[in-house]
């Protein structure tokens, strides 16, 4: 067995494109995804005209906000343009040199500030979006409906704010600014203390009776107003996620990817390598003369399997070894994802095997091998709750036949601790190999 | 595969090989002494290379044996059974090795030498002309020192020259006591080299003699020139009054 696997690799070598493409194509997808991996997603260009007077501030509940500060809320989210006119926003937009625009009213701060007052007005601001492109308008829409609420937030609390200085100034009393003029507030508490000092002089009963009327409601007031202030700031964040971890803790999304992409790799090299190999048996007539009498259609099935693990696995090492470059790699569970490896290509080249033996051609076998391998390898990525219950268990069904999820689990949790387990998935492709391994050899029977 | 009884390098008897419900050989029975040269010849689908298929050992009979003499049998198919991509020296030690030789590399210089072709042990199989790529197919076939060689249309696809070449080296291996059995439709080419001409149709051994007395076989009109017909004539001959 040993000869014909060297003599795979002899004829893999001679084949300067095919073992360019073995190397290259691990580094080049290590290179693309550890570059999405380290990146953030791209900043959309968004055009500002911020209309409001130079120096004029956002005040309200006693706090202030000023032009700069609402420019940098939204700059540090996204690439601002700044523009001097609507019109000229609204034209930077409809060039394409800003995906959205962005116009502050003249008049936003005396609206904002209006909530806080006897008559309040909406504060709107105008968003203009170029729709050519819906893909770029739904990630423009989400970052600014994300950027409204947490201004509306802002504000919501700012008033909450502002309010409760109000109900202060009503229980305890104090000074009052109005139209330029200062106002003593007597307050309630105030009031009760005067009202009961002017009860103890009273002899009317008719009037100590009124008198005691109303220090009853200015009690009932001031404590029911002491409540205000925790509904204020309830109203201002009324619901407050608080978010529990239960069961296993997911593997980081980057480790995921990783495996996604070292998975999708090691099956494609292996099944599309195997598959032609063993195809190229036949097409070179060498087959029939193997196994007259040199060595058993077992033994050349091995070979192949031998030949799919060994390249199949030292593609993955490639690959992960490029990714290491952007993204740590775990090197001491090493011994873990590399047996996970090392299955999971032996499985796939079972699945190689099995589609070479069957299709007897070296074009009929690639072809194959990328219809059965593109659709199981998708399913196997549909999230479990992205689907009902039937399909999901359909999917789970359909998934298992094939190596790909359980080598898919077995990397991610050798890469990752926080990972699925490992052994299942393993002892899951032990059983995928024999089972294609057992297909190929039926299949070698009349090849 | 076992020894033959006789001095026969190679006895077949009572090949039955059955495809479904079609039978393909009907109880055929063959044999070829040493250094003898058999030409099997026949009509398309009679049976021809089942019947080397099987004398190879590479098809299994469903009723009859086959039994051979010490060495064996080496089994050289229609297409050259190489790898294009490996060079005429590694293709060689690849099959010396499979047969368990103990000095492989001794094997591949033999063979290089008797095919002639060792200056071209470097150059990948694929780059070589058809005639020297059947060499190098039937080197291997010769690799495990075989007493019957078995070649399936060895000179298909090959130009006069090339052809001559290839049965000089073939007759080179006839002198040292191989027995050669070929499959052809070339009848001329059956004449020329085999002493002797077995012929195939519908699964079954319908002859089996010399070029001279197939041509015994039938009475067929002279030639134009007066004089006796060839034997691909004398063959369509004997075929139609055998009833194929």
């Amino acid at each position: 067995m040993r000869w014909l696997l060297l003599k795979d690799l002899q004829i893999l070598r001679r084949s300067p494109v095919q073992l360019a493409l073995l190397i290259i194509y691990p580094i080049a997808i290590a290179l693309l995804v550890g570059f999405s991996l380290t990146r953030g997603p791209e900043q959309s260009t968004v055009a500002l005209y911020n209309a409001m007077p130079a120096g004029e501030t956002l005040g309200f509940g006693g706090e202030e906000l000023d032009g700069d500060e609402i420019r940098n809320q939204l700059c540090d989210r996204v690439e601002c343009i700044e523009a001097d006119s609507t019109e000229e926003a609204t034209s930077l937009v409809e060039s394409g040199d800003a995906t959205a625009a962005v116009i502050v009213p003249e008049d936003l701060g005396e609206k904002i500030a209006s909530l806080a007052g006897f008559n309040p007005q909406r504060p709107e601001i105008t968003v203009v979006v170029n729709g050519s492109s819906a893909v770029e308008n739904e990630i423009v829409d989400d970052r600014i409906d994300a950027m409204l609420a947490e201004a509306n937030q802002l504000i919501a609390g700012r008033l909450a704010e502002g309010g409760k200085q109000y109900l202060n100034l009503i229980l305890e009393g104090g000074d009052f600014t109005i139209v330029g003029q200062q106002i003593e507030i007597l307050g309630l508490k105030n009031t009760k203390a005067l009202l009961a000092e002017v009860q103890s002089e009273v002899r009317d009963p008719v009037q100590k009776e009124k008198l005691e009327r109303a220090i009853r409601f200015a009690t009932l007031a001031t404590e029911n107003l002491d409540l205000a202030d925790p509904i204020l700031t309830a109203i201002s964040q009324p619901v407050v996620a608080d978010k529990v971890e239960v069961g296993n803790e997911a593997p980081g999304l980057d480790t995921f990817a990783i495996a996604v992409t070292a998975t999708f790799a090691l099956m494609f090299v292996t099944v599309l390598l195997v598959a032609g190999s063993l195809a190229l048996e036949k097409e070179e007539n060498a087959f029939t003369r193997l196994t007259a009498g040199l060595v058993t259609r077992g033994q050349i099935l091995a070979g192949k399997l031998g030949l799919g693990t060994i390249v199949g696995f030292a593609v993955v090492l490639i690959l992960l070894a490029s990714l290491a470059a952007f993204v740590p790699i775990q090197w001491g569970r090493a011994p873990i994802w590399i047996l996970a490896a090392l299955l999971g290509a032996m499985a796939f080249a079972a699945v190689g095997a099995a589609l070479g033996a069957a299709t007897r051609e070296v074009r009929a076998a690639t072809l194959a091998a990328v219809m059965l391998c593109l659709p199981f390898a998708l399913l196997s990525l549909v999230p479990d709750d992205a689907v009902g219950p039937l399909i999901e268990t359909v999917i789970t069904v359909v998934t298992a036949a094939f190596p790909f999820r359980p080598a898919l689990d077995a990397l991610t949790g050798g890469l990752e601790i926080s990972g699925p387990s490992v052994w299942l998935p393993m002892l899951h492709l032990l059983i995928l190999v024999l089972i294609y391994g057992g297909l190929a050899r039926i299949a070698l029977r009349r090849f | 595969m076992t020894e033959p009884r006789s001095t026969q390098a190679l006895l077949a008897s009572g090949i039955v090989k059955r495809f479904g419900d079609r039978v393909a050989l009907g109880g055929i029975g063959f044999e070829a002494g040493p250094g003898e040269v058999v030409a099997v010849i026949g009509p398309n689908g009679a049976g021809k290379t089942t019947l080397l298929t099987i004398l190879a050992g590479i098809t299994e009979p469903d009723e009859g044996s086959v039994e051979s003499s010490g060495g064996g049998v080496g089994w050289v198919p229609q297409q050259a059974a190489l790898y294009r991509r490996l060079t005429v020296g590694e293709n060689l030690l690849l099959f010396a090795r499979l047969q368990g030789h103990d000095d492989p590399q001794a094997k591949v210089d033999q063979m290089l030498e008797l095919t002639g072709l060792a200056e071209r042990q470097g150059d990948q199989v694929g780059s070589l002309s058809g005639g020297n790529q059947q060499r190098i197919n039937i080197a291997v076939g010769l690799m495990a020192d075989p007493a019957v060689l078995l070649l399936d249309e060895p000179s298909v696809g090959l130009d006069p020259a090339q052809r001559a070449r290839l049965w000089q080296f073939i007759l080179g291996l006839v002198k040292t006591g191989t027995a050669v059995v070929f499959s052809t439709h070339d009848i001329q080419e059956a004449e020329r080299y085999a002493e002797r001409i077995f012929v195939v149709a519908d699964g079954s051994g319908v002859f089996d003699g010399t070029a001279t007395e197939l041509r015994e076989a039938v009475v067929t009109p002279a030639g134009p020139d007066g004089n006796g017909v060839d034997l691909e004539t004398s063959f369509l001959a004997f075929l139609k009054k055998a009833g194929h």
